[in-house]
């Protein structure tokens, strides 16, 4: 449906102000749908079309419900797209769909320019119908349970994938990294060569080239060689691809397991960035709203509503105010030269709450943050002590005794380790492929590097019951249990848990 | 044409059934649902509908937050997220998943998966129940009926008929003729009826675990009858060696000691139909829940006379469900077994752990009436 008169009018008007201040946009398609349309929407990840699966009517039914309930509503929806798709809820007032075409602007900006989505493909919406008819060819051949028990499947494991590999060089081919899935390559003998050195004077040989030395050159050589053979040469996170390349399958459980792939990567940026990115917006939509788009009598109406946006419960982290509040300080800091080796080794108080070199260099610092940068490498960087304090940060945990969450400490070395290790990976637990003939019998060997917190067994379980059902052999995962070493198995029929001599290190 | 959402959902809702279905024997024996029983839904969790992935375990209750305190003190458990956003770094899959379903979908799953056949009522046709609805405006009635808008808009037309209303002034003052009230109408409607008595012996040999099983049977009984009948109504009747009438939040909570008068709480039961509830248009429905060990030989005897006489030829159904206790002997099942062989309004089932609860069910209630 096209967008009335007067919200297309309003749209012009706000992307101006946009560009006004330096955002670059994607052209940017509002639709105008009500609240069951935007209930499937969003249960679809902001795609019209998905392939089939209850997952997502499981999705339809938590926000149907939670919305006849007055729980929650949604506002806005944007997809990374070009050109980009956003939504804006039918009924909602002026003022509201003001403030989200705003807030999308800034949305859209970032999936522009943030290097994270640079490798995304921009045209999901075809790839995302192209993925559901697929899906649904494959269910009409083979039927709609075997496939969706393989979906099942595929999802338990659809977060092992590398964040990586859409920028290293080698694989980022032609057509885009990890968007293609891989395809099984030829593998040649290649001369082992130990360096030995040349000399025309054949009794300087054992000099040269001592013989313990070169037999050791040797020796490693041959290892290297023996690893190259080895599959995969050297641990990877790419479980899904692996798979791919080398699991038994059928030609149709392939095609869907890449699917589910390409999906993956695709929404990989946003995990990756969600701070940064609600951050952004939030930050744009407060900067254009105040500065420019808000009329007089919309005051109030902005406040609550803007205000809902940032509220935060006190034991969780809003991505949306912490993320503006982030971009704030940072663009203070660059206004008045807060940074670098002069700021950082001032010992004067007085000084330093009076500081301001009057660089105004903020605006350009904030739009190089937003393009370099994640949500880890953002908090790393620029998440300070002052910072911290000054935003009554502090970290929680259960008392066992009482069962009720109690602040730890405030402690800014402490609350940024925790913060960081929630976001690392996206709080999960780093997993590897290492050998795809274990006990040279074909099982396939998983480790998990341990960080410090154990895994949740009865997922793992299920999850390497799972990894069976696609690997159509044994499946083992390394892991620590209660400081311990350990070796969970699954044969197909059983279940054990051994101890390791050591723990796995990724070498 | 249906949306693909839509499709999505149904399938959705056809997997919940099904995982209900199978796991129905788990969720009744552990009775955990019956806690989270809304007005017309249970949530249930459902943590085999969940997708496994390697998730890190517990993280003791640890993260980062922000606000006044000191440390040492409590955080508030924030309500509601900001704006359907999820949350910071938290891992996927804390939370249990749990899908809500109605009552009446429960009973239909458990009827399905018990084979249970569906009630006729009976006497259903001479009982009728008055409905009234708000229909129109009268002109008399109580002030607490009085419709505001409707008085000020015939005061309103009024004061602008006899020229005394002033638009700069607009003070309406409703005078008695103005004023209206809201009429209804009375609909009979032919309703079937029930009534369910609970009885449970709560003398000293009766533990916790025998009143939580007597609890989560009812729970069922209930949910089935239920779905079956319009209106029902639930009385509950604790006995040891004196029987008394109590609320159903008493019924499940109250121990006492003492011996076991199995005929005073039939005696008092007898008593409530006689008073209140008339066989000819009630489908009644008694249930005791007993460990069996009743006071005396001369007792059982008049518990059996009762039955034959007065309780039997009333209910639709008399089910009696013996519990095991480490104390009681047993006996009174024995004996009722023995007084009324193969009767058919009379229906005894042992129910020794948590496990056979479902079985017990499906005893009392295979009979359809």
């Amino acid at each position: 449906m096209p967008l009335p008169r007067h919200l297309a009018q309003m749209q012009i008007e706000i992307e101006g102000y946009a560009r006004d201040y330096g955002l670059d946009l994607f052209t940017t398609i509002y639709e105008l749908i009500d609240y069951r349309q935007m209930a499937e929407i969003a249960s679809y990840e902001g795609f019209p079309v998905r392939y089939p699966h209850w997952r997502f009517g499981m999705e339809y039914d938590r926000m149907m419900k939670s919305q006849a309930y007055g729980l929650s509503k949604i506002y806005e929806l944007v997809i990374n797209t070009d050109p980009c798709y956003a939504y804006l809820l039918e009924g909602n007032s002026l003022v509201d769909q003001k403030l989200v075409m705003c807030h999308v602007s800034g949305h859209c900006d970032f999936f522009k320019h943030n290097r994270f989505f640079s490798h995304t493909d921009r045209k999901m919406i075809d790839g995302m119908a192209n993925h559901a008819s697929r899906v649904r060819r494959h269910m009409d051949r083979h039927g709609v349970d075997p496939v969706e028990a393989f979906i099942d499947t595929c999802h338990s494991i659809d977060n092992l994938i590398d964040p990586w590999l859409p920028f290293r060089a080698n694989l980022a081919d032609e057509k885009g990294g990890a968007r293609s899935n891989p395809i099984r390559e030829p593998s040649g003998e290649v001369p082992i060569n130990i360096g030995r050195l040349s000399s025309d004077r054949s009794y300087l040989d054992d000099y040269l080239n001592p013989p313990e030395f070169i037999e050791e050159q040797r020796k490693r050589a041959l290892q290297e060689r023996e690893q190259a053979k080895k599959i995969p040469p050297r641990p990877e996170r790419d479980l899904l691809g692996f798979l791919l390349m080398h699991a038994p399958l059928e030609p149709w459980e392939a095609d869907v397991l890449g699917i589910i792939r390409e999906e993956a990567y695709y929404f990989l940026p946003q995990r990756q960035t969600k701070i940064m990115n609600e951050g952004w917006a939030t930050y744009w939509h407060s900067k254009l709203m105040t500065t420019r788009a808000l009329r007089d009598d919309e005051v109030i109406d902005y406040a609550e509503a803007a205000s809902g946006v940032t509220a935060m419960a006190p034991n969780q982290l809003n991505p949306y105010k912490i993320g503006v509040e982030l971009y704030r300080d940072i663009e203070e800091r660059w206004d008045t030269g807060k940074f670098g080796k002069q700021w950082d080794e001032c010992d004067d108080q007085q000084a330093k709450e009076e500081w301001d070199l009057q660089l105004n260099l903020g605006k350009s610092k904030i739009f190089e943050v937003r393009r370099l940068y994640n949500d880890v490498t953002f908090i790393d960087e620029f998440f300070t002590m002052d910072f911290c304090r000054r935003h009554k940060f502090f970290t929680f945990a259960e008392n066992r005794r009482t069962g009720r969450a109690e602040i730890e400490t405030r402690e800014f070395k402490k609350v940024k380790e925790q913060m960081l290790q929630q976001l690392t990976n996206f709080g999960q637990p780093f997993i590897y492929v290492v050998d795809a003939n274990d006990h040279n019998r074909g099982e396939l060997l998983l480790a998990h590097r341990h960080e410090g917190i154990d895994l949740k067994l009865g997922y793992a379980r299920d999850t390497l019951r799972n990894l069976v059902r696609i690997w159509k052999r044994p499946v083992s995962l390394l892991t620590i249990i209660d400081d311990k070493a350990k070796r969970i198995r699954f044969d197909g029929t059983e279940i054990t848990v051994s101890e390791e001599k050591a723990a796995w290190k990724l070498t | 044409m249906i949306s693909r959402i839509e499709k999505d959902h149904r399938r959705f809702r056809e997997i919940v059934r099904g995982r209900i279905r199978e796991n129905l024997r788990r969720y009744v024996s552990r009775g955990d649902m019956i806690s989270r029983k809304g007005k017309e839904t249970v949530s249930i969790p459902m943590p085999q509908i969940d997708i496994p992935r390697f998730v890190h375990g517990s993280n003791k209750g640890k993260g980062v937050g922000q606000g006044d305190g000191d440390p040492g003190d409590a955080v508030e458990q924030g309500e509601g997220e900001g704006d359907g956003s999820g949350k910071a770094g938290e891992g996927e899959g804390q939370k249990a998943v749990e899908v809500e379903v109605t009552l009446d979908e429960l009973a239909a799953i458990m009827g399905e998966e018990l084979g249970l056949p569906r009630i006729e009522p009976r006497g259903s046709q001479n009982l009728e129940t008055v409905k009234d609805r708000y229909v129109g405006l009268r002109t008399t009635g109580p002030e607490s009926l009085r419709h505001f808008k409707a008085t000020f808009k015939r005061a309103l037309r009024r004061q602008i008929a006899m020229g005394t209303y002033d638009p700069q002034r607009p003070i309406i003052v409703p005078i008695r003729e103005d004023k209206r009230y809201r009429s209804w109408k009375s609909d009979p409607k032919p309703q079937s009826n029930a009534l369910i008595i609970y009885m449970m012996d709560v003398s000293g040999s009766m533990g916790d675990e025998q009143k939580e099983i007597v609890r989560i049977e009812s729970f069922w009984i209930d949910t089935w009858l239920r779905s079956q009948y319009k209106g029902i109504e639930s009385r509950y009747i604790i006995h040891d060696a004196t029987a008394r009438e109590v609320e159903r939040e008493v019924f499940f909570s109250t121990r006492e000691s003492g011996g076991t008068m199995i005929s005073s709480a039939y005696r008092m039961a007898v008593e409530l139909i006689e008073r209140e509830f008339d066989p000819s248009n009630w489908n009644i429905y008694a249930f005791h829940f007993s460990d069996g060990d009743n006071w005396s030989v001369d007792d059982t005897a008049a518990c059996i006379k009762l039955l034959r006489e007065q309780l039997l030829p009333a209910c639709n159904q008399f089910g009696y469900g013996q519990v095991e206790s480490p104390y009681g002997s047993g006996q009174f099942i024995k004996d009722l077994r023995s007084a009324f062989g193969d009767e058919e309004l009379l229906i005894t089932s042992e129910v020794k752990t948590k496990d056979d609860i479902m079985d017990s069910i499906r005893d009392f209630l295979k009979g359809g009436r």
